[in-house]
């Protein structure tokens, strides 16, 4: 025990020793490691490297530079708490830490320091609900939204009825898995499919029965929530089992490169949702100009372009964007984590801001406000062409059913608030 | 110099039978504890609450509980993580029924039905032995995270199968939920650690204890000398759990505040508590402190060195300490057994015979 203390005091007098800049402070909680660094991965290179951009190109953001603290979770909640309270004394303004289990996690802790959180398109989906989550932000979309519109789009597949079909979700045993299926239960009943549901254990190399399962029952449609190593080995056992691919449609975390190349040619038209659009956007050769070619690059820079890495960039967009509204409201560049709250209540993303920024046309228009932080909710349907080894959309951005989505989102915020004790109103 | 037995007279048997029969360990003992209840709380912030002196005094508590099982009654378990969920859920759901009662009670009464759930699962080991022994346990352990996956009665049916800990109060200041004070987070788990760990010094030196070491030493000579398998093995069993139970009520209640069952008591936090007990020591209760003290630090000071001072890409260092921790376990198996906890005994026999060894 004395040993400790001694190594803790130590441990103490560096972190203390650490210098206090006054710059931006974004920290970033990613994962490089375990069964799902490969999507923690290219969505960390992009959510930095989109950082380093402004820094190169701008100066940071209104003059001031932006300084990235990176800290590894392995997408673990403990290590997660770890990272949040290591970094938040450094000034954090804005977390995103791309893990459901840490959301939860981080958002009595965040609205207690009164730091915001951005999930975008994870985490708990009721934080739609302004009013009640004042600190956490959850646009351009929720998984709700993402079960709404994979509905959707199998509606109009279907000539507008699901009617005796059935629909199996292969979902990740976690909050994260578990988060769409009362909204897909409450569509079922909607829409008159049956919903079956197949659980696949942390971290999902195992698929066995849940496949054979599949296999007995011939379901018309499977959905996916997955995340990780669980993606690849889905993919490979649906095609063992010669399910029709284009049939199968994953969620956003389950449609990126590398979910598909394990299984090659036998992946081909597979299908996902996404919530941001993946071309070659002017903005990628400026990356590569001024970040990758200066030798700035996160990471291997193995990864510009990828699915994953323009959902980071885009997050990081989003960021971006928001301290920049609150520089604007407060007229002040070193900004707070209160003022960047209010710089992401009031943000405004337009299709003629998107073409500035050198990405026109990646995401939804959409406009937060205190009550609605939920954005949009559109997502799109892409599919795999094995051959070329890209995603090509197959629609433009869905809308989701948000008649069913509003009242379950204000029936969970609700309990959430009387479980804390939280009236619910806007800052 | 300071440290040995000469000049310190002992005249009565309560004297002779002390837990620290050396002066200068029983002043170690009331030094370590003075600072560890006035000092650190007064200087305590949420990092070193959080990132250290929280899981430790936690993980101290389940090693503690699983040394008692492993290390002193010979009885090799992999079900501490499910352990640590019957805890955490008993905790959970005794916390949203019963509001009004006091939470330390609910910890208590947590660890109460993790002893005997372990007790249950303990009854095979008066069959098998061994390695079977510890497939026996991993059963519990997959079983157990399945069934708080599976059934959402113990989730009170939250959307997200996750379980949250409403904000519960000692003597007016909170101890769970987000307004927390680092201090009050760390005083009560400081509290059940100091407790768990004289009860568990206490039974280990007396008759129950020593019944355990008999069986683990050998098992059909204890039956022959009058030592009773079944009540040896079930009380190991059961006191085991309780203190496994209440550091997973703790782990939940104060320290993460929501779980997810199959990612914060997987396998993995299985082998985490075992290597504690590995690396601290076998059959010690200092043992179980250095352990828990050793694997807590270690990530964080890797982190510290790695990334923030010598700037290190942060999924080297993550790598880094999986190959450290792995070959630190080998040699601990290969060159020193009885752990960090045989290493601090051989420095005291040391400084005894100092300064004139033999």
């Amino acid at each position: 025990m004395k040993m400790k203390r001694l190594a803790a005091m130590a441990m103490g007098a560096m972190v203390a020793a650490a210098p206090a800049m006054a710059d931006l402070v974004i920290p970033d909680l990613s994962y490089r490691t375990g069964p799902y660094a490969a999507g923690g991965t290219p969505f960390s290179d992009g959510y930095q490297d989109y950082f380093a951009l402004l820094n190169a190109r701008d100066g940071g953001i209104g003059g001031e530079a932006v300084r990235i603290v990176e800290c590894e979770t392995g997408y673990n909640t403990e290590k997660g708490v770890e990272c949040y309270e290591s970094t938040k004394g450094e000034g954090a303004l804005i977390y995103q830490p791309l893990s459901t289990g840490i959301t939860y996690q981080i958002i009595p802790k965040a609205t207690a320091d009164q730091i915001p959180i951005h999930t975008m398109g994870y985490g708990r989906t009721s934080a739609a609900n302004g009013e009640v989550f004042n600190w956490v932000f959850n646009y351009p979309a929720n998984y709700w939204d993402a079960a709404s519109v994979a509905v959707n789009y199998l509606l109009d597949e279907n000539g507008g009825s699901l009617d005796g079909k059935t629909i199996a979700l292969v979902y990740h045993n976690s909050a994260y898995g578990k988060e769409p299926i009362r909204t897909l239960e409450a569509l079922s009943e909607m829409h008159g499919f049956e919903l079956s549901q197949l659980a696949v254990d942390h971290p999902g190399q195992e698929q066995k029965s849940q496949w054979l399962q599949i296999r007995r029952e011939r379901p018309d449609y499977v959905l996916m929530w997955g995340w990780g190593v669980m993606n690849q080995v889905a993919v490979q056992e649906a095609a063992n089992i010669g399910f029709p691919m284009e049939n199968f449609i994953g969620n956003w975390w389950a449609g990126a490169e590398h979910d598909v190349t394990p299984a090659g040619d036998a992946a081909n038209g597979y299908k996902s949702l996404n919530m941001n659009r993946v071309v070659d956007y002017p903005v990628l050769a400026e990356i590569q100009s001024m970040v990758h070619d200066a030798g700035n690059a996160a990471g291997d820079g193995s990864n510009l372009g990828s699915v994953l890495y323009v959902r980071g960039m885009y997050a990081a967009m989003l960021a971006a964007e928001a301290i920049a509204k609150a520089q604007e409201i407060h007229g002040e560049a070193d900004v707070t984590p209160a003022m960047v709250r209010d710089g992401m209540a009031a943000l405004e993303i337009t299709e003629a801001r998107m073409g500035e920024l050198g990405m026109a046309g990646i995401g939804p228009e959409f406009s937060v406000s205190c009550q609605n932080h939920g954005g949009s909710g559109q997502g799109l349907v892409q599919q795999w062409n094995a051959s070329a080894g890209v995603w090509e959309p197959l629609t433009d951005f869905i809308a989701p059913d948000k008649s069913v989505i509003e009242p379950l989102i204000a029936e969970d915020s609700a309990a959430f608030a009387s479980e804390n004790n939280i009236t619910p109103g806007c800052l | 110099m300071l440290y040995r037995e000469a000049g310190d007279f002992k005249t009565s048997y309560h004297a002779d039978n002390q837990t620290f029969p050396i002066k200068f360990d029983r002043v170690g003992f009331w030094v370590t504890m003075a600072i560890a209840f006035l000092v650190i709380p007064f200087m305590i912030n949420d990092y070193w609450a959080n990132a250290i002196f929280v899981p430790f005094l936690i993980y101290a508590v389940a090693a503690i509980g699983l040394n008692i099982l492993t290390g002193y009654c010979g009885q090799v378990s992999l079900g501490t993580g499910g352990f640590m969920a019957v805890g955490a859920y008993a905790c959970y759901k005794l916390m949203t029924a019963f509001p009004d009662v006091s939470i330390v009670i609910h910890i208590v009464l947590a660890g109460g039905i993790t002893a005997a759930v372990g007790a249950a699962f303990g009854l095979p080991s008066l069959r098998i032995k061994g390695f079977y022994l510890a497939v026996a346990t991993l059963a519990a352990q997959f079983f157990l995270v399945w069934l708080f996956n599976k059934v959402s009665w113990f989730y009170n049916y939250s959307a997200s199968g996750q379980i949250n800990a409403p904000e519960r109060f000692v003597a007016g200041v909170a101890v769970t939920g987000p307004n927390t004070a680092p201090w009050a987070q760390y005083m009560i788990c400081l509290v059940f650690l100091t407790a768990c760990a004289l009860l568990a010094r206490n039974l280990t030196r007396g008759t129950i204890g020593r019944s355990w070491m008999a069986i683990r030493d050998m098992d059909i000579a204890a039956e022959i000398i009058g030592v009773n398998p079944l009540k040896a093995k079930l009380t190991a069993f059961a006191v085991s759990s309780f203190f496994i139970g209440i550091s997973g009520a703790l782990f939940f209640a104060v320290y993460l505040g929501a779980v997810e069952v199959g990612e914060a008591f997987g396998i993995q936090k299985s082998f985490l508590v075992l290597f504690m007990i590995i690396i601290g020591g076998l059959g010690s209760i200092f043992g179980s402190f250095a352990g828990a003290a050793f694997l807590v630090l270690l990530p964080v000071a890797l982190k510290v060195i790695g990334v923030d001072l010598l700037g290190w890409p942060t999924d080297l260092v993550a790598h880094l300490q999986l190959v450290i921790i792995g070959g630190l376990i080998m040699f601990f198996l290969i060159k020193e057994p009885h752990g960090l906890a045989q290493l601090w005994r051989l420095a005291k026999e040391k400084l005894r015979l100092w300064p004139f060894p033999y």
